[in-house]
């Protein structure tokens, strides 16, 4: 259909008489903003309580929100605090300069309103926000004593070496755990964590469950009662005991569990990978099970004994298992015999593969060790003199002795309870982390500048593709850990 | 020259009165001072008959009329019908419609050449149209609306539409209607005119909302100005010969 085309005309103010385009009321913008004002029913000015330590402010009747100067969120704050009679549109809002320190915010708001006949009259009008000091209960508990702690996680082993501890800092780092501790104090036998909350010292014990078999317990210790609102303020601890089998220690275990009879641990986790050493099977036992009938080790670490081979005679051809143990005949002796004596030892063994004749091994010395155990004394007969538990390469490291590393760690600030050195256990540790990849996977390493590397026929160290570069403020991050 | 006045309290003085250039019809109320100021500006050039039409007070739109007929709606009685026969001149000739649409002043508007309709009028009823007022008859729409007697007042000498009437229909009308309309807007910004304002040739009556901006635009499209003393000493001053050379 043919519609003419309509032009609007313009009629004259019924007020003020300019011309304008005709509206419903029929009056300038001016006239209807003279006679209508839709910001009447507002609030001009408002009070916001504002913590001056942490920049936040609050919400009431208890929350605290982070607001910076001039953002989102303290826009969002400020509008949530206009109380809005009327269901009266906004449309737009932005702040106005005023001194950082005037204690002063002006938000400029634009509303719009139907007045009269259906105009919708549209009008801009500025708030006031005075921000009064206030200091929020956390800052202020802070104030008071910066060393209160509410929660405690004690982690307690009762081994005589620290390598559980050096690796699960490693974690720790890696996983930043730690980030909400306020204290770490290293003790004999254990490490603590001081926490200003519960829940982070609960999230944190539940952490460490992840990495190793653990037993827990934790008690409460009332520190004030306030009778008139009934808030009862405690002090939590949480006693974290690690289970005291580590890698590479020699165990024989209760029969009712029905493992074997002498096993060398040698995984550590949620539960413990045990190797049978006559059937080169592996075996796990969950954390629950082991403590219920805790069993400590026969013999750990710090008894191993260096031993030549001297010859070695390959058993299985063929590997069934996919493993990477294979059985064989060797013939060692103790390197404080060699040459002295002829005490040769015939044993079976499970690192056919990886030994040479010629090698050095570390292993235990069963004859001449003394243990005291009630299961070993039923096996008495059987039991193999030497167990070989894994290569040794002390001569290559006797040439790098005081050289450096490629890599290094990083380590949490602990305060240190007493005068230990433990540097030697440091570097078993370090070594360990060497020799073994799968201990490296849930660390992080970082490369180490001063470094010079050698020529020479090096231990087994840790490839470059896996270091991370020390993060630099100019520098992006370098990150090629597989 | 445009009066501003109230009906008890109403501005809407076009509702409760209808004025042409031959007479004046008025309601009823309950005091005199409405009809009073009626009195005083017309009762010696034209009757000013105080009635009612279908025993209601809403004169102004139930009615329609110039100089030379008056036309009432089919609720007029009898009676009614009769008083004003009385009441008007013989010029004037007084006739009943039947209509559907029985508010004839808000559906018609006219002057005493030219009227406006609502578009869906009967055939009949435009005929009658022709007839008694003798004018000439033009089916039309007013800024979209069809009670053209509402939205628009228009004498002999100009008119005055709704405000949202655009300009080719404001050119389309004025060529109809041969006189002179302006787009406005009567008591205070209302839309409605003809609710507002009742116009003839030489006089206006307006709510007392209306303000002085309307005021003049009312005065001057209806060459109200012109009637006043001042402005015919100006026109005569000119042919006037002061000295003679």
């Amino acid at each position: 259909m043919f519609r003419v085309q309509q032009t609007a005309g313009s009629v004259l103010c019924c007020t003020c008489g300019i011309p304008m385009a005709p509206n419903a009321a029929n009056m300038c913008a001016t006239c209807l903003r003279s006679q209508v004002d839709i910001t009447a029913g507002f609030q001009r000015h408002l009070t916001i309580i504002h913590c001056p330590e942490c920049d936040r402010s609050l919400q009431p009747p208890r929350t605290w929100l982070k607001t910076p100067l001039e953002s989102k969120e303290l826009l969002t704050f400020c509008l949530k605090r206009l109380n809005n009679p009327n269901q009266i549109r906004l449309i737009h809002a932005e702040f106005i300069w005023t001194e950082p320190h005037s204690k002063r915010i002006k938000v400029k708001l634009k509303v719009q309103k139907e007045v009269l006949n259906g105009v919708v009259l549209e009008q801009a009008y500025i708030v006031e926000y005075i921000l009064q000091n206030q200091m929020c209960d956390s800052c202020s508990r802070v104030q008071a004593n910066p060393v209160q702690w509410v929660a405690v996680v004690q982690l307690r082993q009762q081994v005589a070496h620290r390598r559980t501890f050096f690796y699960l800092e490693q974690l720790i780092l890696k996983h930043d755990a730690a980030m909400r501790a306020i204290r770490i104090k290293q003790t004999n036998r254990g490490i603590d964590f001081f926490f200003a909350n519960r829940s982070h010292a609960s999230n944190f014990v539940v952490f460490v469950e992840i990495f190793v078999p653990i037993r827990k317990r934790y008690g409460k210790q009332l520190v004030s009662h306030d009778t008139k609102s009934n808030n009862y303020n405690y002090k939590y601890t949480f006693s974290v005991e690690i289970c005291p089998i580590c890698r590479e220690d020699l165990v024989c275990p209760p029969p009712n569990l029905a493992l074997g009879r002498l096993l060398i641990c040698t995984k550590i986790s949620t539960g413990i990978e045990f190797l049978d050493l006559l059937t080169l099977r592996h075996r796990v036992l969950e954390a629950k099970e082991y403590w219920r009938t805790p069993f400590t080790s026969l013999l750990s670490s710090k008894q191993l004994v260096e031993f030549v081979v001297l010859d070695l005679n390959n058993l299985d051809k063929v590997n069934v298992s996919g493993s990477k143990y294979y059985m064989a005949d060797v013939q060692v002796a103790r390197v404080s015999d060699f040459g002295k004596n002829d005490t040769i030892f015939f044993v079976r063994t499970h690192l056919g593969q990886i030994l040479k004749p010629g090698d050095y091994a570390l292993g235990y010395d069963l004859r001449a060790a003394n243990m005291n155990d009630m299961e070993l004394d039923k096996y008495r007969g059987e039991i193999p003199e030497v167990i070989l538990v894994k290569k040794s390469y002390e001569e290559r490291r006797k040439k790098q002795r005081g050289k450096q590393r490629s890599w290094k760690l990083k380590t949490l600030n602990m305060e240190v309870d007493g005068d230990e050195t433990m540097n030697d256990e440091y570097e078993e540790f370090c070594r360990d982390l060497e020799e073994n990849p799968e201990l490296r996977f849930n660390i992080s390493l970082y490369r180490n500048e001063e470094y010079q590397p050698s020529n020479d026929d090096d231990p087994p160290s840790v490839p470059l593709e896996e270091l991370l570069a020390d993060v630099k403020l100019n520098d992006e991050d370098d990150e090629m850990m597989g | 020259m445009a009066t501003r006045l109230r009906f008890e309290n109403s501005c809407e003085i076009g509702v409760f009165t209808k004025l042409t250039n031959a007479y004046c019809l008025v309601a009823n109320e309950g005091s005199e001072s409405f009809y009073s100021i009626f009195e005083s500006e017309l009762a010696d050039v034209i009757p000013v008959v105080r009635t009612t039409i279908g025993g209601t007070r809403i004169v102004g739109r139930l009615c329609i009329g110039n100089k030379k007929g008056l036309l009432l709606p089919h609720t007029t009685t009898d009676q009614e019908l009769e008083h004003l026969r009385n009441s008007l001149p013989d010029t004037v000739v007084v006739q009943r419609i039947n209509e559907k649409l029985s508010a004839l002043g808000n559906c018609m508007a006219c002057n005493d050449h030219v009227a406006l309709t609502h578009t869906d009028l009967d055939k009949e009823t435009e005929e009658m149209i022709a007839d008694v007022l003798g004018v000439e008859v033009f089916r039309q729409t007013i800024a979209g609306n069809t009670l053209v007697g509402s939205y628009c007042a228009f004498s002999n000498k100009g008119g005055l539409v709704h405000p949202h009437t655009s300009v080719e229909d404001l050119d389309e009308l004025s060529t109809l209607l041969q006189v002179p309309l302006v787009a406005g807007t009567v008591n205070r910004g209302s839309e409605v005119i003809a609710g507002g304002l009742t116009v003839n040739d030489w006089t206006a009556f307006c709510g007392s909302d209306t303000t002085a901006t309307e005021l003049s635009v009312i005065e001057n499209v209806f060459k109200l100005r012109e009637a006043r003393p001042e402005a015919i000493a100006n026109e005569m001053k000119k042919s006037l010969i002061d000295t003679y050379v």
